[in-house]
């Protein structure tokens, strides 16, 4: 018999028993669109993580100074001032650093005209932006000569340009951090959410000299809140971890067993950590999904197995005029295979409608890709198979004579 | 001697089912039918002549002995041989009809061809010519419980020929029928043999019936007691 007979007469068998093709049916629509919905949920969660990563900067290193004792009272971590711009400036001469920028920040009271808006205000050098790989939308970023000219010039994220200045445009305009009037020299890109959930977009960046010398001043006009570290590549970042311990240990004096007053970390490693995290969680989402579907092919297997018994005598007919054992066990198999393929059919859609929902309703992203919407369909084609074959190869061993004699 | 169309040699058949003791049901029958004749198989039930039906029909196999369908070996043949070998050389008419009820009469006409690879075009040009042969034109869409028993039957016989197979294997075809109805399905075999020199084979316990036969053949006990002219063996 050929395929599309075949196909035909499932469809046929399958529609004289409608209600009992549509239940055992359910069963692979809802694995189906819990499997699609599973992934589409976790894929989503692991594409904002890899979004945070990417927006964080590629290869990173973070150089935090240590905590500090002063008169038995600890100090959490950074708050000593230890790191200095000239640890910066060594740190960049080690192999497989490619940039290092030092930072100094502090939250300030700003304002523009008649708004106000309280920001982190960043002292950075012209580094610290392609390190971040971060350009502006309109203007331009800091320069060198702005640096060395302790320019009161700013670089404003876009939340707090909306926040200042509304819908008019902030380039040229003077913003007063602390009553100190900035020029508006650029507005950065969009960056969204960090990792800890922090919107990037609101904050302030000036020249590090002019930061340290007019805002951020220190008993310690040197020291830097913190340093990023950018490493030529993935294999440069865990040898330059190393050095730059050994070098800032070195530089810091500190003796051998003692702790040390800084601390690195590889945030790429930390970010991958996440992002490993939030894979698994989506294979674990989809692995549970996935026992959905298997309960819905025992299912089928269940009513298959119900239906040869019923129809021994038409399998028995079928071989009396000249079916073959192959010709039977297909029959079945592809009655098998057509509902869960139809299932999987209708499962996908409504996954694709749930997906909507889910996103809409709870703004999370949930990403449906042709992969999963793929793997569904492959997976409860196989399931078709896997639980539709012990039925159907009952039904093609049976003998002709006895099939015929059921009544 | 030309070799005859079917040829069974010392054919033993026992039943065993399982955890009981064998039950044998036919013991050494020899048989020759040759093209062209028109054989009534009759006996008590428990002769044997179902089990006897089933080995000619290659719905079953022997447990000893040989038969030679067409020249063939039918006892070394694998279950798909016999499944061809149904398909192309027989055609079955049963008592209860046997179509299969959720398809329309034309569809169980073409059944067998579908399963002997004729196109699905031509099997429907087939089993419209077949159906119009045993007076169904016109109920080509019907289902079979839409139809009466004769026509039923008469659909059966339809699918017998769908195949043009030179035996026809007919158990009790008129079982469930009335007189009238018998008479008129036994004359349409009667027929099919004398015109178009179909060989067949038909079980039955009604003498009336066998009458329509040519050539007797009397079970008991698994063995042939009988086998002679229907005239000789009536009377």
């Amino acid at each position: 018999m050929k395929s599309p007979q075949v196909i035909e007469e499932a469809f046929r068998a399958l529609a004289t028993n409608r209600m009992r093709t549509l239940l055992t049916m359910l069963g692979v629509v809802i694995g189906v669109c819990a499997v699609v919905i599973m992934m589409a949920v976790g894929r989503g969660a692991q594409s904002m993580v890899n979004q945070s990563i990417s927006s964080m900067g590629s290869n990173l290193l973070i150089v935090f100074p240590g905590s500090q004792t002063s008169g038995g009272v600890r100090f959490g971590a950074g708050a000593a001032q230890t790191l200095t711009v000239s640890d910066a400036q060594a740190i960049a001469t080690v192999d497989g650093v490619l940039r290092v920028a030092p930072v100094v920040m502090r939250s300030f009271q700003l304002a523009y005209g008649s708004q106000n808006w309280s920001a982190m205000v960043a002292g950075v050098t012209p580094d610290y932006f392609p390190l971040r790989d971060w350009d502006t939308e309109t203007g331009d970023l800091l320069s060198d000569g702005d640096l060395r000219s302790n320019a009161r010039v700013a670089v404003i994220g876009q939340s707090t340009a909306t926040q200042l200045f509304g819908d008019e445009s902030p380039i040229g305009k003077s913003i007063r951090i602390r009553n100190l009037p900035f020029t508006v020299i650029g507005v950065l890109t969009r960056k969204g959410q960090s990792l800890d959930g922090r919107d990037q977009d609101d904050g302030v960046f000036i020249p590090l000299s002019t930061a340290r010398q007019q805002l951020v001043r220190s008993a310690f006009p040197e020291s830097v809140a913190m340093m990023l570290v950018q490493a030529e590549d993935q294999q440069s970042i865990g040898p330059a971890e190393r050095e730059i311990n050994e070098l800032l240990r070195v530089r810091h004096k500190i003796k051998q067993g003692q702790d040390d007053d800084f601390s690195v970390r590889n945030l790429t490693a930390i970010a991958q950590t996440a992002a490993i995290a939030a894979g698994a969680m989506a294979l674990l989402l989809g692995a549970i999904a996935g026992v959905s579907l298997i309960v819905g092919g025992i299912g089928i297997m269940n009513i298959m197995l119900v239906s040869v018994t019923e129809r021994t005598r038409e399998i028995g007919i079928r071989m009396a005029l000249g079916a073959r054992q192959r010709d039977i066990l297909r029959q079945f198999l592809i009655e098998a295979v057509v509902i869960c393929l139809v299932g999987g059919l209708i499962g996908t859609a409504l996954a694709i409608g749930a997906a909507w929902g889910i996103a809409a309703l709870s703004g999370l992203l949930v990403e449906i890709s042709i992969f999963s919407v793929l793997l569904a369909f492959g997976f409860s084609a196989m399931i078709g198979i896997f639980f539709g074959w012990y039925p159907a190869k009952k039904a093609s061993r049976l003998k002709p004579v006895e099939a015929l004699r059921v009544e | 001697m030309a070799e005859p169309l079917i040829r069974l040699v010392d054919i033993h058949k026992q039943y065993e089912p399982p955890g009981a003791p064998a039950v044998p049901v036919l013991h050494g029958i020899s048989l020759s039918i040759s093209s062209g004749d028109f054989v009534c198989l009759m006996g008590q039930s428990g002769s044997g002549k179902s089990t006897l039906m089933n080995i000619l029909g290659c719905l079953d196999t022997p447990t000893r002995g040989s038969y030679f369908l067409d020249g063939e070996d039918v006892s070394a043949m694998t279950s798909d041989g016999l499944a061809q070998l149904r398909n192309k050389k027989l055609g079955f008419v049963f008592q209860g009809f046997n179509l299969l009820k959720r398809m329309n009469v034309l569809d169980n006409v073409a059944l067998p061809m579908v399963y002997g690879g004729v196109s699905r075009d031509q099997a429907a040009i087939e089993a419209r010519a077949r159906l119009a042969e045993t007076g169904l034109a016109g109920f080509e869409d019907r289902l079979p419980n839409q139809l009466s028993g004769g026509q039923q039957q008469r659909v059966a016989i339809a699918r017998a020929l769908a195949m043009h197979a030179p035996i026809l294997l007919a158990d009790e075809p008129t079982g469930n029928l009335d007189t009238a109805t018998s008479e008129e399905i036994m004359k349409m075999i009667q027929t099919l043999n004398r015109e178009q020199g179909m060989t067949i084979v038909l079980v039955t316990h009604e003498s009336d019936i066998a009458r329509f036969g040519r050539r007797l053949v009397r079970l008991k006990d698994g063995v042939v007691v009988f086998d002679g002219p229907v005239a000789e063996g009536l009377a």
